[in-house]
């Protein structure tokens, strides 16, 4: 086979693994969206503090060290102690659901039957909030997360694949920790479908997002479902947030992330669980395609704009995205 | 007619009017300035169609809108089962047996119409979230057990043709008749309609008539309902409130009313002749 066919496969495949890691993001955008009605701004910034969290907890550090070695004039860091990867999470789980509660009782209770963009206006503002507030929890450094997922290429991919080229292909490199991904990533997705489609709180969500006031009528506490969409939305922004965070630290630049979502959003429409995924792969190896064979020809730099050409194209030919309700209105 | 201080009678038809249900002891409810309702008492019994009529404005659905929990009144007694009911959230209204339909209607635009009725029976629905979620045994059964009841009520009313198509595409009068199967999938002790027929033709009209009074006379349910045709509430209810500016100004069976001077004077002899 021709090298320069097995390097666009290649593309594909590390193209396709990127992309898991976008829908994982924009998974976190949809719950809520499709719960709420809400586009949920802070969702970046959940997954940047989740995975704050998760480190600090790992590391035993004290919350808000700074703040009382500033105040009391002590000189405290860390505990001493180290918590294993898995209770970590759990812990991080455990805020992020503290975290929905508070939301839940200090914003959205008092936003029931407000206009949509007075509660995105409000995510804006919990956005901020949380960036500054997770700086002064567990400090801005950089930091470095491992809660033991497997890093580096796999040689058994590349051992297995070295076969279909020449002497100067050496099969393909995949990242360890992007298979891992793209395995939770499935799993995510195959359980939240399930969930909502045939669970009664499923059903109760859908019923929520759908209309407040039919959804109270059938006895459905808003504020319980709120919380448990929060709730839900965390623990994506907590996946979300480890498999960024091992990949490249634990750093501000994750709550970016955030904005390569929109396009996947536009993509696969803002209400469809599968298409978040889908959009997220085809912006994933798109960007990559695009940059390996359009690339070379204009200058490169192609993946930073490539995938909100691609969104722009969509909104103006099928603005609910490849999966999204279709908009209907009787007039 | 028929003597209402007794426990239970039976009516010319046959159906049999149970004791005192739902009890509103003098309710009044004021918005800023506005006195929606002032101070008015009245009761719903097993087994009746209780109608609730008065001109625009007179403060219909506010009281329906206290019943289901929407509204608090600032002053009265909602009394249920002969408990007096604390203030509640219309969804622990809902849980109590107490389900609704809206003037304007309010049902999931985006889901199927199985969706929407299957939704009336979340308040039957007792499964923890994990095995609803994981699909054991027991949230199986229930969710087929479920399924057995609405899919009834959707014979019942005669909406089998329409049972996948999402609700926003149907027409104004099956949407209707869709928030009325949500409702009365819920199996509630009180069913309130706000406005059943406002915006329908004669034939539309002619057939909730019928739903309403089939679904009383097959299940025994109980009824409250607000409308502004006189024929139809006349026809359709065993007794009358009737409301004006806030105020009780008649309650009784159909006649007794009719021959209200009170009412004649604030809304049938203005509405009619």
């Amino acid at each position: 086979m021709p090298d320069q066919f097995l390097y666009a496969v290649e593309v594909t495949l590390n193209g396709l693994m990127a992309g898991v890691l976008y829908a994982l993001v924009a998974l976190g955008f949809v719950l809520i969206f499709k719960a709420s009605g809400i586009f949920n701004y802070a969702q970046g910034v959940m997954a940047l503090f989740a995975a704050m969290t998760l480190v600090g907890i790992q590391n035993g550090q004290v919350p808000f060290s700074h703040l009382i070695n500033a105040v009391f004039g002590t000189e405290i860091h860390h505990f001493g102690w180290h918590v294993p990867a898995v209770l970590s999470i759990l812990l991080a789980l455990g805020v992020m659901v503290v975290f929905a509660v508070i939301v839940e009782r200090y914003i959205l209770k008092h936003l029931v039957n407000q206009p949509d963009i007075i509660l995105f206006m409000a995510t804006i503002g919990l956005a901020y909030f949380m960036e500054g507030f997770g700086d002064l929890m567990w400090g801005a450094d950089i930091k470095k997360l491992d809660v033991g997922l497997p890093q580096g290429g796999s040689f058994w991919i590349e051992e297995n694949t070295a076969w279909l080229g020449g002497d100067g292909f050496y099969g393909f490199f995949i990242d360890k920790l992007d298979i891992v991904a793209a395995v939770v990533a499935a799993l995510l997705v195959i359980s939240l479908t399930i969930f909502s489609q045939y669970s009664k709180q499923g059903r109760a969500l859908r019923a929520v997002a759908d209309d407040h006031q039919a959804a109270l009528s059938v006895g459905i506490s808003l504020r319980f479902i709120w919380v448990l969409v929060w709730s839900i939305a965390g623990f994506v922004a907590l996946v979300a947030g480890i498999m960024w965070g091992a990949k490249s630290g634990v750093q501000f630049s994750l709550s970016l992330i955030a904005l390569k979502a929109l396009p996947v959003l536009m993509l696969g429409g803002f209400t469809s669980i599968p298409g978040a995924i889908v959009g997220g792969l085809i912006i994933g190896v798109g960007e990559k395609l695009f940059e390996f064979t359009v690339g070379p020809l204009i200058g490169g730099a192609t993946e930073n704009w490539f995938a909100y050409v691609l969104a722009l194209l969509f909104l103006v030919f099928r603005p609910q995205g490849l999966f999204g309700e279709k908009i209907i209105e009787r007039v | 007619m028929n003597d209402m201080s007794a426990d239970s009678y039976v009516t010319e038809d046959g159906r049999t009017i149970g004791g005192v249900v739902m009890e509103m002891k003098n309710i009044t409810l004021r918005f800023g300035g506005v006195v929606a309702i002032k101070d008015i008492s009245f009761d719903i019994r097993e087994g009746e169609i209780r109608a609730i009529i008065g001109p625009n404005g007179a403060g219909k659905s506010s009281m329906l809108n206290v019943i289901s929990g929407f509204y608090h009144p600032q002053e009265g007694e909602v009394w249920f089962h002969g408990e007096k009911r604390p203030t509640m959230r219309p969804y622990q209204v809902a849980n109590q047996g107490i389900a609704r339909t809206f003037q304007n209607i309010a049902l999931f635009e985006g889901m199927s119409v199985l969706d929407n009725v299957m939704t009336g029976r979340l308040t039957h629905m007792k499964s923890s979230m994990l095995s609803q979620a994981l699909w054991w045994g027991k949230a199986e059964k229930e969710e087929f057990e479920n399924r057995e009841k609405v899919e009834k009520v959707i014979d019942f009313l005669e909406i089998q043709a329409i049972r996948k198509t999402p609700v926003g595409r149907l027409p104004y009068g099956l949407k209707k008749r869709v928030e009325l199967a949500r409702a009365l999938a819920a199996e509630p002790k009180l069913l309130l309609l706000d406005e059943p027929m406002a915006g329908m033709n004669v034939e539309e009209k002619e057939d909730m008539s019928r739903f309403i009074l089939d679904v009383n006379d097959e299940f025994g349910t109980t009824i409250a309902l607000i409308e502004h045709d006189m024929g139809v509430v006349m026809d359709l209810s065993d007794r009358v409130v009737v409301m004006d500016y806030g105020k009780k100004i008649g309650d009784g069976t159909p006649d007794e009313v009719r021959n209200n001077q009170d009412v004649i004077d604030a809304y049938l002899g203005v509405a009619h002749d």
